[in-house]
């Protein structure tokens, strides 16, 4: 397990490889659908982003006396983000994407030319990911997207997933789906 | 002494949901834990179960979600108890069970878009009144699914040309596998399979939904379709496809397979594709 701390250096993100457990720990930012779409329309971004952590996750979240408490956070499917991902990636300067499903092919080149991989961390294991955020330091855009879509500033320790887009122009997703079409080509000839 | 009564279905049935929100059934975590020891240690795959069963673990422990998507609730029941069971109370009980968090607010306005926070609407939760076992308890089971897998749900017709897929069980095969290497990760896999072979449209989705509330280690008694079970299982961990999609040995972790009567003019073959997260417990209560 390779452990990643925040800010992410480009050099140690440009050597991880597809396949390649992580643990991630410091700042990472939720954005999804809205914030995307917000930036592509020329929207400020509110946080910095650069050799940072986006995190594609709608959580639950609830307010406290002292703050807010998380109570899931798992991924959400990125592909509705692979419109904008590659220019976001090109103007902030992000290292890490973490979702889940994959992105396509534009957005795996934009991570191989300015450093940037793609972390799936685990469908459904959204416990698992809520306990791994220590804390809630902030939140930007909350009135304006809601809380699910909202940019929540979490730190986190030990978040755990798997290298799946490296920067290097290899795709997990891409080579076992192609691998499992010809194999279902050979089973239903 | 009626209404004291009517507030005890609503607890049971809101503990019925906080249960299966949070905790998975022991056939499923057994067939994850078994699905881990065949992994290669250290690969995507066993990181991958590993992870699952630890999100399993703390869910239980914690009473919380074991997914962020808590899905659509389907509610089975015994219809000796439709008397006892009144739409009413189920909907009390959702309620309830979503302000304490065991739900997400996860119910959508189809046309408007407006959220109904309390996950209660006209047509949810989903209810379905089933003809079971005579006897003096009724059973009543809940189904928890997420829109993921949901959407990696599909439903052929056959024959269908482009498979090379005709009207017999063969074909029914290679429907199977179709369904699950187009579906990849997509849908939280390892998943779970409810297959309708035959019946119209509407049943042959039900019938297949039906079908993930059977054990993961049940046999079917229908010889045919247990060896059917059997070959899919065993080809569709061949893709290689694995948990979430990122390769590995175990693509499914089961395959339930009924049939219904069709017309001749139609053969459908409908598959409900379900994440890990096999969320679905059952209670038994009293018919009097």
């Amino acid at each position: 397990m390779t452990k990643l701390q925040y800010p992410f250096d480009e050099k140690a993100v440009r050597a991880l490889k597809a396949g390649e457990a992580v643990s991630i720990s410091g700042r990472i930012y939720t954005g999804r659908d809205k914030l995307h779409k917000f930036f592509a329309d020329g929207g400020k971004l509110p946080v910095d982003f650069k050799d940072g952590a986006l995190y594609h996750c709608g959580p639950v979240v609830v307010k406290t006396n002292d703050g807010y408490k998380v109570m899931a956070a798992g991924p959400t499917t990125s592909v509705r983000e692979n419109p904008y991902e590659p220019d976001f990636i090109a103007k902030t300067g992000v290292r890490i994407i973490i979702g889940k499903g994959g992105m396509d092919s534009n957005t795996l080149a934009a991570m191989e030319k300015h450093g940037c991989v793609y972390v799936q961390a685990v469908g459904g294991a959204a416990a698992l990911s809520a306990a791994s955020v220590e804390k809630v330091a902030g939140v930007s855009l909350l009135d304006e997207f809601g809380a699910a879509e909202a940019v929540w500033h979490f730190d986190v320790k030990d978040f755990r997933g798997v290298v799946a887009m490296d920067a290097g122009g290899n795709s997990l997703f891409a080579s076992v789906a192609e691998a499992s079409r010809e194999k279902l080509a050979k089973l239903i000839a | 002494m009626a209404t004291k009564k009517k507030n005890d279905v609503v607890e049971k049935l809101a503990e019925l949901i906080r249960e299966t929100s949070s905790s998975l059934p022991d056939d499923v975590e057994c067939a994850i834990k078994a699905a881990l020891r065949k992994e290669d240690k250290g690969s995507s795959a066993a990181v991958v179960l590993k992870t699952i069963l630890d999100n399993v673990k703390l869910a239980r422990s914690a009473s919380t979600p074991l997914c962020q998507d808590t899905g659509t609730l389907t509610f089975f029941i015994d219809s000796k108890l439709r008397a006892k069971l009144k739409p009413a109370d189920i909907k009390k009980a959702v309620a309830l069970a979503t302000k304490n968090g065991w739900l997400r607010k996860n119910t959508i306005d189809s046309v408007t878009g407006r959220s109904y926070d309390d996950n209660c609407a006209d047509s949810a939760p989903v209810v379905h009144y089933i003809e079971r076992e005579p006897g003096e308890d009724g059973m009543v089971t809940l189904i928890m699914k997420g829109g993921g897998s949901e959407n990696m749900s599909r439903q052929y017709s056959l024959p269908d040309s482009e498979l090379g897929a005709g009207r017999d069980l063969e074909g029914v095969r290679k429907c199977i596998l179709d369904a699950v290497c187009k579906a990849q990760g997509y849908g939280c896999a390892p998943g779970v399979l409810g297959v309708c072979i035959g019946g119209d449209r509407a049943t042959g989705y039900e019938t297949a939904k039906l079908q993930l509330l059977r054990s993961l280690d049940d046999k079917n008694p229908d010889k045919k379709l247990a060896a059917l079970e059997r070959n899919v299982l065993s080809d569709a961990n061949s893709l290689g496809i694995g948990p979430m999609g990122l390769g590995g040995k175990t693509t499914l972790l089961g395959v339930k397979i009924a049939a219904r009567t069709r017309v001749p003019a139609s053969f459908f073959v409908t598959i409900a594709y379900m994440c890990w997260a096999l969320r679905r417990r059952s209670l038994t209560l009293k018919v009097s």
